[in-house]
C-alpha cells in the first residue's frame, strides 16, 4: 500500500514539475514576443514525461534520459534539464522580418491548455490523499 | 521552484514593455522639439530587446540592452519666421514619426497586458499548489 502511494504520488510530482517547467518555457516565450531573432521553444510532453520517469517511449527510438546513478557521490547536472533531448523549436506560422518566431495565439492557447493540466494534476494529488484519508479513517 | 520562475519572467518583460512604453511617451512629447539638451533637434528612440537567461536553463526573461536614436532623416519644414531656421528658411524638426510611435505604444500596451496575465496565472497555480493536502 505505501509503494502504491509513493508511486503514485511519484507520478503526479513528476508530471507537476514538468508542467511547471512548460508554464515556465511558454512564460519566456510570450515575454520574448518582441525580441528580435527570438525563436519559440517547447517541451513534447509526453516523451519528456516518459523520459524522466525511465521509462521508453514505444514510439520513440530514444533510451531513458535518467542517467545511471551507479554511486552516491553522482550527482544531476543543475545545468542541463533532464528532458534537454525532448525540448525543440516551434515550426513557424508566420514569418516576421525581425526573425521571432513567437505567435502569441499558438502560445496563449498553449500556456492556457497547460495552466489547466497543472491544475487537473493539482487535483488528482488531492483526490489521492483525500482517498487514503478517508481509508485511514474507516469511513 | 519553477512557478516562481514564471514570475520573474513574467517581471522582466514588464519592466522592459515599460521602458519601451517611457520611450513611445518620451517621442512622442518631443515630436516638435527642434532644440535637445545638446542643441540638436530631438531624434526619436528606440529600445532594443534581448533574450536573457533568469535561472536555469529553460527560463529565458527579456531586458533592454541598449536605447539606440532612429537613423530617419530629420524633417524639414519651411518656416523663415522661426529662430532655428537655416538660411533657406527650413526648420529642422525631429524624425519622430507620430503614426509609428502610436503602433508601438499599442504594441508594447498589449504586450505589457499578456504578460500581467501569465503573473495572475501562475499565482492562481501557485495557490492551488500551496493548497494541496488542505480540506
Amino acid at each position: 500500500m505505501k509503494a502504491l502511494l509513493d508511486d503514485s504520488l511519484k507520478f503526479y510530482q513528476t508530471a507537476l514539475n514538468l508542467q511547471a517547467q512548460r508554464q515556465e518555457m511558454l512564460a519566456s516565450n510570450i515575454a520574448n514576443a518582441d525580441t528580435p531573432n527570438y525563436k519559440a521553444r517547447d517541451i513534447d510532453f509526453k516523451g519528456a514525461l516518459q523520459g524522466v520517469l525511465g521509462r521508453t517511449d514505444p514510439g520513440s527510438q530514444r533510451a531513458p534520459l535518467a542517467l545511471a546513478q551507479t554511486a552516491r557521490g553522482h550527482l544531476g547536472n543543475p545545468d542541463v534539464l533532464p528532458f534537454a533531448a525532448h525540448i525543440g523549436f516551434r515550426r513557424e506560422l508566420q514569418s516576421s522580418v525581425d526573425g521571432n518566431t513567437v505567435n502569441m495565439d499558438v502560445e496563449r492557447a498553449a500556456f492556457a491548455e497547460n495552466s489547466i493540466h497543472y491544475e487537473a494534476s493539482v487535483t488528482f494529488i488531492n483526490g489521492l490523499l483525500q482517498g487514503m484519508q478517508r481509508a485511514i479513517a474507516g469511513q | 521552484m519553477s512557478m516562481f520562475n514564471v514570475m520573474t519572467i513574467a517581471g522582466t518583460a514588464l519592466s522592459a514593455q515599460s521602458v519601451r512604453l517611457n520611450t513611445t511617451a518620451s517621442n512622442m512629447a518631443n515630436a516638435d522639439s527642434v532644440v535637445d539638451s545638446d542643441g540638436q533637434p530631438y531624434r526619436a528612440k528606440q529600445v532594443v530587446f534581448a533574450a536573457t537567461p533568469v535561472a536555469g536553463p529553460g527560463a529565458q526573461g527579456v531586458r533592454v540592452t541598449e536605447i539606440v536614436e532612429s537613423a530617419a532623416p530629420l524633417r524639414l519644414a519651411y518656416d523663415p519666421a522661426n529662430p532655428a531656421a537655416d538660411d533657406q528658411g527650413y526648420v529642422a524638426m525631429p524624425n519622430v514619426d507620430v503614426v509609428e510611435e502610436m503602433v508601438n505604444m499599442i504594441s508594447a500596451s498589449r504586450s505589457y497586458q499578456n504578460n500581467t496575465e501569465i503573473m495572475n496565472t501562475a499565482k492562481t497555480l501557485l495557490q492551488r499548489t500551496l493548497a494541496i493536502g488542505q480540506q
